[in-house]
């Protein structure tokens, strides 16, 4: 298999002050810095892959609305093609149309504005309309059954919980593309109000608008043209049973996957082998469940950006991950670690976690 | 003894969505809200022109997709304009905005404002006197209070 690269990436600032602008101008942002990064035009592109929900965007086809600002304009000879989930997964459609062979390079671009609907409304639309909906549960109040059962199973305490946000909070406040940019104390985190028990107010990721964008290359490209490529060595992804329907003190799907591109880039030890991690966690106890499923132990180098925890827009947190993953590999992240040779990045999507993809990265 | 089932089709159980909705608050975002202020305050069209191929969006955006440019300079445009395409409708919709029904029959036209590369959408007035044809002279007639939106407009008819 010839390898592929990330060769560009690009972020908005994330937060609710992008409220005065559409879809269109994140996505165009987000584009134009990626293409700045690699050093490119929109010319060296030769297809493109959009990461949009209709639900979120509150109109259909939402990937049409952003065509011209991520230079998918019809008729420019552009393959264009869209993933209703996390923009993780739209790069791995990416990654797969490289390596197919049709395309040099891909360009994956994910949106989404948490300002313009009602997230409670929107989220409580995942569930089954016969079953569930009229129950009234939303992605907060699942997240909270899931957080029930997995402390208890593994007696992790809130204090443990508490930490993670503080963890993430403190570095969270040295990235200048987070949202939520203040510290805080494990005392104000416990002292937080609860919202759905056991998750208090501070447990719950900020709602964010944003964008992001990543341009994928094939090995001859990436050599030729990329002063700064980052390999992909290993990726797995997993779909698990729907909410409702597995147990939630565990993520089959996550081990899965990353049993998948763990075997890939041939890691047996991830905590040792692994420099940098960069998890999509809604919750702060989602960060203790998907490292255990990961298999890895050191918190100190986990979500160094801040996580999700400091910044979140749906659909885009996943490729969000791979981005501040690439620039620890780059020695460019806002909260950089020493000596990063190889990271992982993960991406998730769904209630408690249904999909997750995982990355081994390289530099 | 196996109960066979033994449903009637008026037996089966349908769940209504009831009174549900989604309330959106859509950016129109900066170019768009220069738009329809100038409409609002001055009953003027303006659209943006792309600084490689020329063309001139109305409604206006920040990108020209086909050059891949941003757009900056502003033109005016309209507000005469011809009709390219019309439909009279016979079926009545609910305005979204409003949720109130339009009254039948109404025209629905693509009409190129003077000066504008791009379509612009409204209702077109039904006029027994005047059958519309595709390339006639059209001219906007605007809303006494105007909220910086499309109704602004009310309809397009015969200049």
């Amino acid at each position: 298999m010839e390898p592929v690269a990330i060769i560009g990436v690009g972020q908005t600032v994330f937060g609710s002050n992008r409220k005065d602008q559409t879809y269109a101008d994140l996505v165009y942002e987000a584009t134009t810095a990626a293409l700045a990064d690699a050093e490119l035009t929109i010319d060296h592109i030769d297809n493109i892959v959009t990461a949009s929900n209709d639900f979120f965007d509150g109109r259909t086809i939402s990937s049409m609305a952003v065509g011209d600002a991520c230079g998918a304009a019809f008729g420019n000879g552009k393959s264009i093609s869209t993933v209703e989930g996390d923009g993780s997964f739209a790069a791995l459609y990416g990654f797969s149309r490289i390596l197919s062979g049709s395309y040099e390079t891909t360009l994956v671009i994910a949106h989404s504005k948490s300002s313009e609907g009602d997230l409670r409304l929107l989220t409580n639309a995942f569930f089954d309309p016969l079953t569930e909906r009229s129950l009234g549960l939303d992605w907060v109040s699942a997240a909270a059954l899931q957080a029930r059962v997995f402390l208890k199973e593994k007696n992790i305490s809130n204090i443990q919980c508490g930490n993670v946000v503080v963890k993430n909070r403190a570095s969270g406040a040295k990235n200048p593309k987070a949202h939520v940019r203040k510290p805080l104390t494990i005392d104000e985190a416990l002292r937080s109000p609860l919202l759905s028990a056991p998750l208090k107010e501070t447990d719950v990721c900020p709602s964010s608008d944003g964008a992001a964008a990543l341009i994928l290359a094939k090995e001859s490209f990436a050599r030729k043209k990329s002063p700064h490529p980052i390999w992909i060595r290993g990726m797995g992804l997993c779909a698990d049973a729907p909410f409702g329907e597995r147990n939630l003190a565990e993520s089959k799907a996550l081990r899965l996957a990353a049993q998948k591109a763990y075997q890939m880039a041939g890691i047996d030890q991830p905590t040792k082998q692994i420099d940098v991690v960069e998890l999509s966690e809604q919750f702060s106890y989602q960060e203790l469940l998907w490292m255990e499923e990961l298999n890895y132990q050191n918190s100190s180098r986990v979500n160094l950006s801040g996580g999700c925890l400091s910044a979140h827009a749906w659909i885009v947190s996943g490729l969000a991950r791979m981005i501040e993953a690439s620039l620890q590999l780059r020695g460019q992240a806002s909260n950089q670690a020493a000596n990063v040779k190889r990271a992982l990045a993960h991406g998730q999507y769904g209630l408690c976690g249904q999909s997750h993809s995982v990355w081994v990265l390289e530099n | 003894m196996v109960q066979k089932n033994r449903l009637k089709r008026s037996d089966f159980i349908f769940i209504e969505s009831g009174e549900a909705f989604q309330p959106f608050q859509y950016s129109v975002g900066k170019e768009g809200s220069r738009f329809f202020t100038e409409l609002r305050d001055h009953k003027k069209f303006f659209g943006l022109k792309c600084p490689s191929c020329k063309k001139v969006y109305v409604p206006p955006r920040k990108v020209c997709g086909p050059c891949f440019k941003t757009m900056e300079e502003w033109v005016e445009v309209g507000p005469m304009g011809t009709l390219s395409a019309f439909t009279i409708l016979r079926f009545p919709f609910i305005d979204p905005e409003t949720g109130e029904k339009k009254p039948v029959p109404y025209g629905y036209a693509f009409i190129l404002l003077d000066g504008a590369s791009t379509q612009f959408q409204h209702f077109l007035k039904v006029d027994p006197d005047w059958p519309p044809t595709i390339g006639i002279r059209v001219k906007p007639v605007f809303a006494e209070n105007r909220q910086g939106k499309l109704s602004d407009i009310l309809h397009f008819e015969a200049a």
